[in-house]
């Protein structure tokens, strides 16, 4: 056996051995921390689906995009109208879900445009417009027709169902009794290898590049054959699609949507995983999407300890994680702006000085 | 010779400010053509009125038989005519051969779908940009530092990486902005050879640049800009002893 | 009751208040080409501070005439936020001052969760009142139009500001070493010109302001919230850019007309989609008039910095 093919099977082995600990962890999971963190972990893998989602129009193309729940929502919605009592439709989870992508794609391309002309910061806050405007038409759009049920949301809505086997209940599987949630977290992880294994291919391509370039120099790019404009607004497009299949995904396994699950915090949340993490960095962003979610549910736990220490909770837990997100924000930016996981070659926009 | 690109009557202004009035020339194919000119005469504005940075407001724009007039930079690239910047523009976060490979955007056609099922053509495509790209390191002579970050490259260096990345789209004009700005003899001489070598393949050449001896020596002919307008053009010979030039800037150091 | 008269009262009372907090984006603006997203917020800690004053000094001296009080809140709300719009540059933006642009505007983003969330923990989650009964309670009716004492109060302090703050730009020596600090910062330094002070001093400025506009929304519609700095602050954001960000006049002049026309918006938005959006619709005219000048015309009405890279 040459050294390739050591190397080889070594790296095939370690594949498998993270395969293997993947398909085990919901059931550590709930053995070790209880049943409420498989859907905690559920949670977790959605939100590594927006965060590279959203990596490729900020992480890539360096668009700084503050309305990206917006295309969550189109998603989330999209799922929720087509399948729930709502509107008395159940269509099928594989004309949905391509449904809610391509619809939010549209809205990416559609809400990108006009705003490919601006700088970084304008961009920023034009987006974080077009956020806002599509959550007061979600809360809004119940009157006089009643589309989207305004501020209750909508409720009831089916969860994915492949030929009668629904995922919305417990199941029998080789024996093995699944829980929803269980149920769940393998599809979820499905999708999260597939947003992966996309995100990949497209970091070393020829479209990734010219994403890179763009955002490097944009005139430069120009000069160099890239047209800016299509470029910029497949990034929008190729985000907004990730958004738009989280989306789906998060109405039926939620099974209830309404336009609080879309707000401004949403996407900021989303940006600081991407921060903390590690611009452009997909190990980078999983991480930092892993520890968003799972930090939050960690602080509950500072209710108990103040309890314990002052007999009663002086701060809500749940009040605390946002204040300690905004603390995050501003230290990772002057001390650490690369984020936890830096792309190992490039350090990336935030690295750099400013030329 | 045949005519390779045509400017006719090409105007520009910023406001109440003429940056070019009326500028007209022709770049005939396989001859190094020098703009030259005092500070501020417009020698950038024209290469970005011409390379489609800057809208002209009027006028006329042709590379070989095909109008460039008020085309987007990227049309504009992908007809044959590539350019450097002054101020060196890079992908700094991006490895030297990234920074060609960039450059061949025009010539590739992998899309998105192409990029995602690693298709036959895709495979085979990337192979070839990064052996094309490659070849043109090595052709300026930066070979060595293929992986390096762009932004991590000697200001020579990324000169020449400038060069490769501009070349990378098989131009049929490259206009280069100041190229010797800032080397040291060394480096220009090297300069001095890759453009006499790139015209010896049959490249055209444009070349905007300060250092009088370099421009003498080796553009074919030249324009002279001064305010925005056209005082000259011709022979470095014939320029050289134009009043209007003397009078303009060069004065003593070239009539000498 | 002519809804057209009272809607330009309203809108004008409203565009006062998004004026004074878009001069803050845009003195800003004008010096560092940077947007400060915790603007808002400190907005928001003006109105609240304030109140906290009002509110403890009612209780332990409720025979004191209103105004004294109201006065008070505000004397101890501007120093307050002065002092915060300082903390903010020196935390979040001067330690990022070559960073990439991305990265101020990333640390405001996070300086904005964290005031809003320790306004949180501080006051609560409720609406706070503001007690109206301290201030005058006249009103007036003008061409249709009805109009309060406090919002006349609002007018008059709107419009000695401005002028106060034109003056001092370009009058006195400050006003000058920002205007060159703004023009070219590497020669106003090289004449003499301390360039962190100028900064500092612009965000102090900007955050006063803030401080005054926070007092008088609240006073306005009797009540503040943690919250509240968000939307405000991005829709004088809006309105600065409405007039040219960079432009002190264009900062005013957009202030009002954002005012006016989210007030007649929501006046007539009913009637101009035949009843399908109602007033609730409100929020989305900032929006939109952003959306639509930084489209068409990013420069604004009175800009002349060009907001696209060059």
């Amino acid at each position: 056996m040459n050294v390739l093919e050591a190397l080889r099977s070594k790296v095939w082995l370690s594949a498998g051995l993270l395969l293997i600990g993947l398909l085990l962890l919901p059931f550590l999971v709930e053995a070790g921390l209880g049943k409420s963190w498989v859907r905690i972990l559920d949670f977790a893998l959605l939100y590594i689906m927006l965060a590279l989602g959203l990596n490729i129009v900020v992480g890539y193309a360096g668009l700084l995009d503050l309305g990206y729940v917006a295309f969550y929502a189109v998603g989330a919605y999209c799922w929720a109208l087509l399948a729930s009592p709502h509107f008395g439709l159940n269509l099928p989870f594989w004309m949905i879900l391509p449904m809610g992508a391509a619809l939010a794609a549209l809205f990416g391309v559609l809400l990108g445009a006009p705003t490919l002309r601006l700088r970084g910061d304008y961009l920023a806050i034009v987006t974080l417009g077009f956020g806002e405007i599509i959550r007061i038409f979600m809360n809004n759009l119940n009157s006089p027709v009643n589309i989207t049920n305004g501020p209750q949301g909508i409720t009831q809505i089916e969860p994915v169902s492949l030929f009668g086997f629904s995922l919305g209940k417990t199941q029998e599987v080789f024996g093995l009794t699944l829980s929803s949630p269980h149920l769940y977290y393998y599809l979820f992880l499905v999708c999260v290898a597939l947003v992966v294994f996309v995100s990949m291919r497209l970091e070393n391509s020829r479209i990734g590049r010219a994403w890179v370039a763009i955002r490097e120099d944009e005139m430069a790019a120009a000069a160099s054959g890239i047209n800016t404009r299509n470029v910029k607004l497949l990034a929008f497009a190729m985000g907004a699609t990730f958004g738009g299949l989280s989306g789906g995904l998060f109405a039926s396994f939620q099974g209830f949507v309404s336009p609080e699950s879309f707000n401004l915090m949403e996407s900021i949340m989303i940006l600081a995983m991407i921060v903390l993490g590690g611009m452009g960095n997909i190990w980078g962003v999983i991480l930092g999407a892993i520890l968003v979610t799972m930090i939050p549910e960690a602080l509950r736990y500072t209710g108990d300890l103040q309890r314990a220490l002052f007999g009663q909770v002086y701060v809500d837990p749940a009040d605390l994680r946002m204040l300690l997100f905004g603390i995050a924000l501003v230290l990772m930016m002057i001390f650490r702006p690369a984020g936890l996981l830096p792309s190992k070659q490039r350090k990336r926009e935030l690295a750099e000085e400013a030329p | 010779m045949k005519d390779l690109l045509r400017v006719e009557a090409v105007s520009k202004h910023f406001g109440g400010i003429k940056a070019l009035t009326d500028v007209s020339f022709t770049v005939r194919k396989g001859e190094i053509f020098g703009v030259i000119g005092p500070n501020g005469a417009g020698k950038t504005t024209l290469f970005n009125a011409l390379t489609g940075l800057y809208q002209p407001d009027s006028g006329a724009i042709e590379l070989d038989g095909v109008s460039l007039y008020r085309r987007k930079p990227h049309q504009i690239l992908k007809t044959g005519f590539a350019r450097t910047f002054q101020n060196i523009r890079l992908f700094h976060n991006m490895t030297a051969l990234e920074n060609v490979m960039v450059g061949r955007h025009t010539r590739t056609t992998s899309g998105v779908l192409a990029a995602l099922l690693h298709t036959a053509h895709n495979r085979k495509e990337e192979r070839d940009c990064a052996a094309y790209a490659m070849q043109l390191l090595n052709r300026v002579g930066i070979g060595k530092h293929a992986h390096s970050l762009a932004k991590n490259l000697s200001y020579g260096d990324q000169r020449r990486l400038e060069i490769a990345r501009a070349l990378a789209s098989e131009p049929k004009l490259l206009a280069l902005d100041e190229p010797a700005a800032g080397m040291n003899p060394n480096e220009k001489n090297a300069l001095r050879e890759l453009m006499v070598s790139l015209r010896s393949e049959g490249l055209t050449l444009m070349l905007i640049e300060h250092d009088v001896k370099l421009v003498m020596g080796i553009c074919d002919r030249l324009v002279v800009l001064d305010y925005g307008e056209k005082i000259a053009e011709g022979t470095p010979e014939t320029v050289r002893h134009d009043p209007k030039v003397i009078a303009a800037y060069l004065g003593a150091e070239v009539a000498a | 009751m002519d809804i057209f008269a009272q809607q330009l009262v309203n809108g004008l009372v409203l565009g006062s208040v998004y004026a004074l907090v878009a001069l803050g984006y845009t003195l800003v603006y004008g010096i560092l080409e940077l947007i400060n997203f915790a603007h808002g917020e400190t907005t928001m800690m003006g109105a609240m501070i304030s109140l906290a004053v009002i509110g403890a000094l009612f209780g332990v001296a409720p025979d004191l005439p209103g105004i004294v009080i109201v006065l008070t809140g505000l004397l101890v709300a501007i120093p307050s936020c002065m002092l915060l719009g300082y903390g903010i540059e020196r935390v979040a933006y001067r330690p990022l001052r070559h960073a990439p642009r991305l990265a101020p505007l990333i640390t405001a983003i996070g300086l904005s969760i964290v005031l809003q969330n320790v306004a949180m923990l501080i006051w609560g989650k409720q609406y706070i009142a503001f007690p109206t009964t301290l201030l005058p309670q006249g009103r007036h009716e003008i061409f249709g139009a009805t109009i309060t004492d406090v919002q006349i109060m609002i007018l008059v302090l709107t419009v000695t500001l401005m002028a106060g703050l034109v003056t001092m730009v370009n009058r006195s020596r400050l006003g000058r070493a920002m205007r060159a600090t703004a023009q070219a910062p590497a020669v106003a330094q090289l004449m003499g010109v301390n360039i962190n002070a100028v900064i500092s001093a612009t965000f102090v400025i900007g955050a006063g302001l803030a401080a005054i506009a926070g007092v008088m929304v609240s006073a306005n519609y009797g009540q503040a919230h943690y919250h509240m700095g968000f939307l405000l602050g991005l829709k004088a954001f809006s309105a600065a850019v409405l007039g040219g960000i960079g432009n002190l006049t264009g900062a005013m002049l957009g202030g009002m007309l954002l005012g006016i026309i989210e007030a007649l918006g929501a006046g007539y938005i009913g009637d101009l989609t035949g009843g399908f959006l109602g007033s609730h619709y409100q929020d989305i005219f900032a929006f939109m008039v952003l959306i639509l000048v930084l489209t068409l015309k990013p420069s604004g009405l009175l800009g002349s910095k060009s907001v696209e890279r060059a």
